[in-house]
């Protein structure tokens, strides 16, 4: 997440209703989902963007997580991820998303 | 097919220019950046880290290029390739040709039409031989040390060979006029000229007939402060050749220009306007040294040191060359979105299925061909990898393939990338000598050519775009093929 992107979701989530907000993410693959997630619930983990030292706690999901799919019309779903369902790793984004909620409940 | 009172466009050839240029890696926007700023010796760093011609020449990728080894002998190669060099490997090939720095700057004399280029008053005996025998009479302007040195105190670009001393400067065209900066000067002068050696390359081997039109597809803007990028460096590429030209025009679309350039040229033969046309391009100098970092990092050489040009001869029917399939073309439109699967399923799939072609009836798709040992270790990934992945799920959902057959599709439709990273010609570009032979003396039936563009880096439009074209076996030479068989 580069550091534009970090300052547009520090200020939407300044202008409020930050209980009414969850992170959806796309990232493609474990690590950049791990980095993301993490940003979005501790705080920048490199000390380099406006989100440093913020945490912002927000949910996190990905895109291609079940429950996240259940809730999404299938032809809207299947234009808008469609085939990257087969080339993303699927299972380790979930897992790496899995890892950071369990780190976050200990 | 043949749609009667159309002429059927055909792609003769295709001939590439490379051009081994580490001293114009400094004037690169990442390096140059970079160096103006570094503290802690980058310069010499980037320096020490080039390779030389000969280590240009063996390196396997490049042989792809030129066209003596075939883009899937790559997978049986380990990687980094740098470390495999090809044995007795030739500086040309059916390709095209490789040629040394001091080689490029006689060119560049020989194209320097505005006469702003200065060479030192004392040049290695490499570039003393080069001039004499490759600048075809440009008349040569030396000047000392001194003169040199405040040359680029008052805005011209140095170039050199290797050292710490220039070997020459251009100089600026304009005091206060931006588009006519020396740095900006010398990308689109290295556009003219590697444009041009492929081009007087292309009639060297193909003078029958005389060249209608030229249609430039290069990145570089050219113009002066009232019409920055206004163009035709199609023309000025065309100076430089032999004989008349009749005319030119650029053709821009970002990296797929190459795809439209090609649309338009076999359109205008399609429509009898024209017999010939040749889509035209220089390489792209501000992309040489763009990922220095990733490679200093992991210990290799620079390899962003070379520049491309390309020259592609598009005729009429003549009853053997692979025909370029209009019908079954498609440019990216407006709404069709730009995430990468909806646009390859836009580019490729679409036109497909609309003539009742699957995705698995192409031989080979040619797209952004990007050498993966200059973009991994730059943390840009495998890019025609992701790109065939992309496809071969597009094939899966489709109900082409089963999901578990993805890798055998991606194995036998698509290729290990092997382009330098020059933008418009990497994509899709590069394959055109391997599909043209394949096309006529081996045995494929039709290859998708593939480009895509990120409009969105000029900050005028959020959108991306892309183009491809179907090039298939010319029907007159199947027949001939198949009475010869009996």
């Amino acid at each position: 997440m580069d550091l534009e992107e970090q300052g547009n979701i520090a200020r939407l989530v300044a202008s409020g209703q930050h209980d009414r907000m969850v992170a959806m993410l796309g990232t493609p693959n474990p690590a950049s989902t791990r980095m993301v997630a993490m940003t979005l619930r501790d705080g920048d983990p490199s000390y380099a963007g406006p989100l440093a030292g913020i945490p912002l706690g927000l949910p996190v999901y990905h895109i291609l997580e079940d429950q996240v799919r259940e809730n999404i019309d299938p032809d809207v779903y299947e234009y808008e991820v469609g085939p990257m369902e087969f080339v993303l790793d699927r299972d380790g984004i979930i897992n790496a998303l899995q890892f950071i909620r369990e780190a976050k409940a200990a | 097919m043949s749609v009667e009172g159309v002429v059927q466009p055909v792609v003769r050839s295709a001939v590439f220019s490379m051009v081994h240029v580490p001293g114009i890696v400094l004037s690169g926007s990442k390096p140059r950046r970079e160096i103006v700023h570094s503290k802690n010796g980058l310069r010499q760093q980037i320096v020490s880290n080039f390779r030389s011609f000969a280590d240009a020449v063996a390196y396997p990728p490049h042989q792809v290029m030129l066209g003596n080894l075939p883009p899937e002998a790559l997978s049986q190669i380990e990687r980094p390739w740098h470390l495999h060099p090809m044995p007795n490997a030739l500086p040309e090939g059916p390709g095209g040709r490789f040629i040394d720095e001091a080689t490029f700057y006689a060119w560049m004399a020989r194209g320097d039409c505005a006469r702003l280029l200065r060479f030192n008053g004392n040049l290695p005996p490499a570039m003393e031989t080069a001039l004499a025998a490759h600048a075809n009479g440009a008349k040569i302007q030396k000047i000392d040390k001194t003169a040199m040195a405040d040359a680029i105190v008052n805005g011209a670009e140095p170039f050199f060979m290797g050292d710490t001393n220039p070997v020459g400067v251009l100089l600026p065209a304009h005091d206060e006029d931006e588009s006519l900066m020396a740095p900006v000067l010398l990308e689109n002068a290295a556009a003219k000229v590697t444009g041009a050696i492929a081009l007087l390359d292309l009639l060297k081997k193909y003078n029958d007939l005389p060249v209608d039109h030229l249609l430039g597809c290069g990145e570089e803007a050219v113009g002066d402060r009232y019409q920055r990028g206004g163009g035709n460096l199609a023309k000025a590429i065309g100076e430089m050749a032999p004989g008349s030209i009749a005319g030119g025009t650029d053709v821009k679309s970002f990296c797929a220009g190459g795809i439209h350039a090609m649309l338009f040229g076999a359109a205008l033969i399609a429509s009898g306007m024209h017999r010939r046309v040749v889509v035209v391009a220089g390489g792209s100098l501000p992309k040489l040294g763009m990922k220095f970092r990733g490679h200093l990092q992991s210990g290799y050489p620079i390899l962003e040191d070379v520049l491309v040009g390309v020259a592609i001869d598009l005729t009429a029917d003549d009853g053997i060359s692979p025909i370029l399939r209009l019908d079954c073309s498609s440019f990216h439109r407006l709404g069709q979105g730009s995430a990468a699967h909806q646009m390859t399923d836009a580019l490729s799939a679409g036109p497909l299925y609309a003539h009742h072609l699957r995705l698995s009836d192409v031989d080979r798709y040619a797209v952004e061909l990007h050498n993966p040992d200059i973009t991994e270790p730059a943390g840009s990934g495998n890019v025609p990898f992701n790109n065939y992945q992309i496809l071969a799920a597009i094939a899966a959902k489709k109900g082409e393939i089963k999901r578990e057959q993805m890798p055998e599709f991606v194995a036998s439709h698509g290729m290990p990338g092997f382009s330098p990273t020059q933008g418009h010609i990497a994509s899709a570009l590069p394959y055109l000598p391997h599909a043209i032979a394949g096309l006529t003396t081996g045995t494929m039936k039709r290859v998708q050519f593939v480009a895509k563009a990120s409009l969105f880096l000029g900050r005028m439009t959020g959108a991306s775009d892309g183009a491809s074209l179907l090039i298939e076996r010319n029907p007159s030479l199947i027949s001939h093929q198949q009475k010869k068989g009996g």
